[in-house]
């Protein structure tokens, strides 16, 4: 999928070792995702330089589910519908959990396990779309 | 204490129905101002509780109906806090009567829900969170639940029969609940028989969406007595907290939670916080409460809230439904109207309901699945982006 696009921007790089973009408050450290570019969320913080970062590509798995039905639009409608997984997955250094679809072999994952970042073509493949993969 | 009479309460029944949903709210407001014996011209304030999915009318849901009942020159206000909503809208209308700006007011939320998914509104728009999170991740509501419903069987040994449990005894609970849209008996063969939607929740395990509408008519202790009650119902507590930062535990519609990098979480979790709120507003306890109605809108989340409101310790929900504690019947029934399992949510209309069935809990109206002697009751509720709601009643 060489020509497909991020299905938004800003969201996440598309190198060969993608990563999500967030943003890191210069004031107290506090990582927004997605971006946070005019306020820092802290409420003791009244920052408003919010610099770009790349967030861990690894994380361990806080829960996931596997879903047996279409979810509405706008998820981009297939047919025949195939079941598809999400994963909530906490990144140790931001200490911030971030939901991603899951990819690879996930079937058996645990709580605890680890994952890793991938950019793949979302479920139509019209466009690219970031993933969490189980390490193996 | 500063208290609010619940001088009535109405409902219209909770089903399919498909018809405007004005036409709930009016039968739901009828029949509360008929339960209070409050002629509509003389309510000072009318709150509404806001619908998102009726368009214009549904935005300004307040004078919708307020037209509907009849022009009167009330006072009004809409509340948006999704299915915290009737809250925000009762919480309004108690705090207008504890200024003594009124002496009675309305409370009114009714909703027409479309089937399937509750879906983010159409077009195209890149930064809303709740459209996002369909977009990009698929994630529905029930994925979230079914994150919740994981975590409750790797961390605390839940079992997919403890939540059959859960259903069964809602089921139960709302036969004989007239306003309930689903009033038959459940099997744990149905349950575990019943298709995977979201792993590992079931079919079963989800509330469905419904129309409903439910009302309450509120005043001040002063205007109950000049109405011959001179024992009402009262609403002791009003929480619509927000989270504290950093809110670390993923809700819908987020798509990451806040990063705790540079600030501690805080001591409670934010469904925690929204009981203990409401606990200490009124200076009562968990241990104070005769029922409660929280919101199932998964029955594995049910047990989340048995911990959230502090009726048990974390992890230790499970032994509550295999032990019938939270059965009519047992320490600490919750759920006793059939919660939404025997509902469904009609959004704006959902915790006006709940208030609506612990006031008849405290009345010893609740017939056919009466709490005996209840005296507090507790309701609980969180409406996504945020917004907290429980209310204590007292008799």
């Amino acid at each position: 999928m060489p020509h497909a696009a991020p299905a938004v921007d800003g969201f996440f790089t598309t190198d060969p070792d993608p990563a999500l973009l967030g943003t890191r408050c210069s004031t107290c450290g506090t990582y927004h995702f997605p971006a946070e570019t005019f306020f820092c969320r802290n409420p003791a913080c009244d920052g408003t330089t919010l610099e770009q970062v790349t967030l861990s590509r690894r994380g361990k798995v806080w829960s996931w589910t596997m879903n047996r039905y279409a979810a509405p639009p706008p998820f981009p409608q297939t047919e025949p519908f195939e079941p598809y997984g999400v994963a909530a997955v906490e990144l140790a250094e931001e200490r911030m959990i971030v939901l991603g679809m899951l990819t690879g072999n996930f079937e058996a994952l645990k709580i605890g396990d680890e994952v890793e970042l991938l950019v793949e073509p979302h479920v139509d493949g019209e466009t690219l779309i970031w993933k969490w993969k189980p390490v193996a | 204490m500063r208290n609010v009479a619940v001088l009535g309460a109405g409902m219209h029944p909770w089903g399919k129905w498909g018809r405007n949903f004005v036409e709930y709210g009016v039968h739901a407001a009828r029949a509360a101002l008929a339960d209070a014996g409050v002629d509509w011209q003389d309510v000072q304030f009318i709150a509404g509780g806001e619908t998102v999915r009726n368009g214009y009318a549904g935005y300004v849901a307040g004078s919708s109906i307020a037209q509907a009942l009849g022009w009167s020159g009330a006072r009004v206000a809409t509340a948006y806090a999704a299915c915290a909503s009737g809250a925000s809208a009762i919480d309004i209308a108690r705090a207008r009567i504890l200024a003594g700006l009124c002496d009675v007011a309305l409370v009114v939320g009714a909703d027409t829900t479309p089937k399937g998914f509750l879906a983010p509104s159409g077009g195209e728009r890149k930064q809303d969170p709740d459209w996002l999170r369909f977009y990009l991740l698929g994630a529905t509501n029930p994925t979230y639940f079914a994150f919740y419903a994981r975590r409750r069987m790797e961390l605390y040994g839940s079992t997919e029969k403890d939540w059959a449990a859960v259903k069964i005894k809602n089921a139960r609970h709302g036969l004989n609940n007239p306003n309930a849209r689903y009033r038959k008996e459940v099997t744990e063969e149905d349950v575990l028989a019943s298709p995977v939607v979201s792993e590992p929740l079931r079919l079963l395990n989800i509330c469905t969406t419904s129309d409903g509408g439910a009302a309450v008519v509120l005043c001040s202790l002063e205007y109950a007595r000049s109405k011959g009650v001179k024992d009402p119902v009262k609403v002791s507590a009003v929480s619509t907290v927000t989270p504290r930062f950093p809110k670390t535990v993923i809700d819908l519609p987020d798509i990451a939670t806040d990063s705790a990098a540079a600030a501690a979480p805080p001591e409670l979790t934010f469904r925690d916080s929204i009981a203990a709120a409401a606990y200490e507003e009124v200076g009562l306890g968990p241990e104070d409460l005769d029922v409660a109605e929280v919101y199932d809108l998964s029955t594995a989340l049910e047990l989340d809230w048995y911990e959230n409101i502090g009726l048990c310790k974390e992890g230790e929900a499970e032994r509550l439904i295999r032990d019938g504690d939270t059965t009519i019947g047992g320490r600490i029934p919750v759920n006793p109207s059939g919660g939404l399992a025997c509902f469904g949510e009609a959004v704006p209309a959902q915790a006006i309901a709940q208030v609506c069935e612990v006031t008849w809990q405290l009345r010893g109206q609740a017939q056919g699945r009466q709490v005996d002697g209840a005296k507090v009751g507790l309701t609980i509720n969180q409406g996504l982006f945020g917004h907290g709601s429980s209310v204590i009643l007292t008799k």
